[in-house]
């Protein structure tokens, strides 16, 4: 056989499959369409979002032939996959930090378009599409972490219920369509399964094909420079001048460039899930359990950060408007200025915008992890009483340390920088108050504290008092005496182990030879 | 674009005469204005089934999916045990499984609450639930606290807030005693629109 003749043998079949389908006529252009020659490492990030989407639909396939969508057994049988199914573990894995790449990635394309001012004319529906996404892979996120069916998922159900239950007036029925019923259970697990694995993954295959078209009809932005302003009326025709005369192939010469970025996160991606493993599942769902600290996962720590700083009187109104407010506003962006300027060191203020909204997220994040308004639950069991705080008091103090511990002052307050942030840490607090407004502090509480009058028997208020007015550094005055220049010396030598000090020398002689 | 180009050059061929274009066997097609009329009604008539057909399966499928919002589920009277497990002056961890539930809930159907013995006789019952977003607060028997471990809600014994970011006191379950047993009126989630 000759080389035409193998040739053709190829040929042919090719050829009624282009014949049938139009398939190459097809694609070439999506392949050979021309990018700008200026569109370096910076445009990546959104092939890499693809390529994690990607990996979400494969992965999330396979998860679904051995998930059990029930509430009575989905537990059971994520620990099943994890535990007795060869390499399920890792499947899970990959689910999990797929997604959270996912949202990164996207976060990133989002700011590098909105840093760059390509969602000006005429890619405003890019940026629009750009944000339906970015809110359906959010749910996808929201709706994910419900799959796990843990305490935190139950638990996370039950602050977004009593979030939905806030909407006047029909707050009780949305709250009954979003749990599918009364109460958290069966039908709730049902209804956002089926949002996960059809109807947000459909939303978002359908969403990912407009972005892409879009991209096609309107060409990929070239790098802002500043001084090139968009000019709506003859925008198009320059950009495609400039294709013409200067612009590359998509394939290969952007696409090698995505091709090694998402190379290199597919393989980070294998990495950290095999080193990491699978998110969760979390306890029990069983809601009879309560000894649970409900914690969202990462994309939404920032939501729970805000939440929990809200000022109480009115955060239903900031619950329920500011999430539309958000949306509306990334929504209009192309259209509060869809044309001028691109380079962000001609828009100032877009840019500290942007600086502005990322520093929230981070901080807000922070927050949400590091959660000080809650109470450490177990602080008074757990935490021991630093020894600087115990050593040489009287018996009383000593009681009243006990006391502090027995009444869970320790939950809400630090001592020696163990226990709950939710109030002041009282290491020096002889220093700010007196016994008297301690004693009122505690007995009346305020600003925040719970009254403890009722609950404190008036030995145990001596004591706690007693204790509480030594906290404060050796060298400085305590308040039991309003104007007081010297700390009264206490009666029992406070023998403190301190840098200032050297060790062992009685808190009265320090004290004295302080310059206070 | 081989096709249009064919259909162009149809048309042309038809040009003067009033066949309306469709070719084929012309001469015994009715004339275009009847053929538009009739065109026009039967598009008409496919909208119409359609839209009827459209309303008829669309009653079931909204049904379902807003049948949740519209179905009433009532509470009822729950068994919480006797008496004599709630000591006089003491809070108590009780569980019950949920009256309303469904076969799949597994043990999303069991329900917690704080009974309070206020005195021999006379009761607080607490949801679960905290007044603020609903987290599960837990009782501090010592300093007759209950604290939410999510953002820092507290409530006093009898429920009422102490601090934190609640915008009420607790939930409570309606209750009575009988035959020595402590009954709770209680299935549907607590939430701020309407306390159980
Ligand atoms: S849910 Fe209890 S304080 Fe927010």
């Amino acid at each position: 056989m000759n080389r035409e003749a193998l040739i053709q043998i190829v040929k042919q079949p090719v050829q009624w499959i282009e014949d049938r389908t139009g398939v190459i006529a097809f694609s070439t252009p999506l392949l050979s369409h021309h990018v700008p020659r200026s569109a370096k490492w910076w445009y990546v990030f959104g092939s890499a979002t693809l390529m994690f989407f990607t990996i979400q639909i494969v992965t999330g396939v396979c998860l679904g032939t051995m998930y059990a969508p029930s509430a009575s057994n989905a537990w059971e049988s994520l620990r099943y996959i994890d535990e007795e199914i060869p390499l399920g573990w890792m499947l899970r894995a990959l689910h999990g930090w797929s997604s959270s790449a996912m949202v990164v990635m996207m976060a990133i394309h989002m700011l590098q378009v909105f840093m760059h001012g390509s969602f000006k004319f005429p890619r405003e529906l890019n940026w629009i599409t750009g944000v339906f996404l970015l809110l359906t892979v959010l749910a996808l996120a929201f709706t994910g972490q419900v799959m796990r069916w843990d305490q935190d998922a139950y638990w996370g159900l039950g602050i977004g219920a009593a979030i939905v239950d806030r909407v006047p007036v029909f707050g009780d029925q949305m709250r009954a369509l979003m749990l599918g019923g009364p109460i958290i259970g069966g039908e709730t697990l049902n209804r956002f399964f089926a949002l996960h694995v059809f109807i947000l993954p459909g939303a978002a295959i359908g969403l990912v094909g407009v972005h892409m078209a879009l991209i096609m009809k309107n060409g990929i932005s070239e790098m802002p420079k500043p001084g090139e302003i968009v000019v709506p009326s003859t925008y198009r025709k320059g950009f495609e001048e400039r294709m013409e005369k200067s612009g590359v192939p998509f394939f290969p010469d952007a696409a090698q460039r995505d091709m090694v970025f998402c190379g290199v996160c597919l393989i980070l991606l294998v990495f950290l899930a095999a080193y990491y493993g699978p998110f969760g599942p979390g306890g029990m769902p069983d809601p009879t359990l309560i000894n649970t600290n409900p914690r969202p996962d990462y994309p939404f720590m920032w939501i729970f950060g805000a939440v929990s700083l809200l000022p109480p009187a009115s955060e239903t109104a900031i619950m329920l408007i500011s999430p539309v407010v958000g949306i509306v506003i990334l929504v209009a962006v192309p259209f509060l200025s869809n044309s001028g300027e691109r380079a962000p060191s001609r828009r100032p203020g877009m840019m500290l915008l942007a600086v502005f909204v990322v520093m929230a997220i981070v901080a807000l994040t922070w927050e949400g992890v590091t959660s000080p308004w809650s109470p450490v639950m177990d602080g008074w069991s757990a935490l021991p009483t630093p020894t600087q705080f115990v050593k040489g008091r009287t018996p009383l103090q000593m009681q009243g340390a006990v006391v502090f511990q027995y009444a869970q002052c320790r939950n809400c307050h630090e001592l020696g920088g163990f226990g709950g942030k939710r109030g002041p840490a009282l290491d020096e607090i002889a220093t700010r108050m007196s016994p008297d407004q301690i004693v009122r502090q505690v007995q009346q509480g305020g600003g925040n504290m719970p009254a403890f009058g009722k609950n404190l028997n008036s030995a145990q208020m001596t004591a706690i008092v007693g204790f509480l007015s030594t906290l404060r550094p050796e060298n400085e005055a305590d308040s039991s005496i309003p104007g007081a220049q010297l700390p009264l010396p206490i009666k029992s030598p406070l023998v403190v182990n301190s840098p200032f000090t050297g060790t062992g020398v009685p808190a009265e002689i320090s004290a004295g030879v302080s310059s206070r | 674009m081989s096709d249009d180009s064919k259909g162009e050059t149809k048309k042309e061929g038809c040009a003067g005469c009033d066949c309306g274009g469709g070719g084929g066997a012309g001469g015994s097609l009715p004339p275009v204005a009847q053929q538009d009329a009739r065109r026009g009604f039967m598009f008409k008539f496919g909208a119409g089934l359609l839209g009827i057909g459209g309303i008829l399966a669309a009653v079931p499928i909204v049904g379902y999916i807003i049948g949740p919002a519209r179905s009433r589920y009532r509470n009822e009277w729950v068994d919480l045990g006797v008496t004599t497990l709630y000591p006089s002056g003491q809070t108590r961890f009780a569980t019950f499984l949920n009256p309303i539930r469904q076969p799949t809930d597994g043990d999303a159907a069991k329900t917690a609450c704080w009974v309070r013995c206020v005195e021999a006789g006379k009761f607080q019952v607490f949801a679960i639930n905290c007044a603020h977003l609903g987290c599960p607060v837990r009782w501090f028997e010592q300093s007759k606290l209950f604290m939410c471990p999510c953002h820092g809600g507290v409530y006093y014994q009898d429920g009422t807030r102490a601090a934190g970011p609640p915008p009420r006191g607790l939930f409570e379950y309606k209750w009575k005693v009988e035959g020595g047993k402590l009954l709770i009126d209680a299935g549907r989630l607590p939430g701020l629109e309407e306390s159980v």
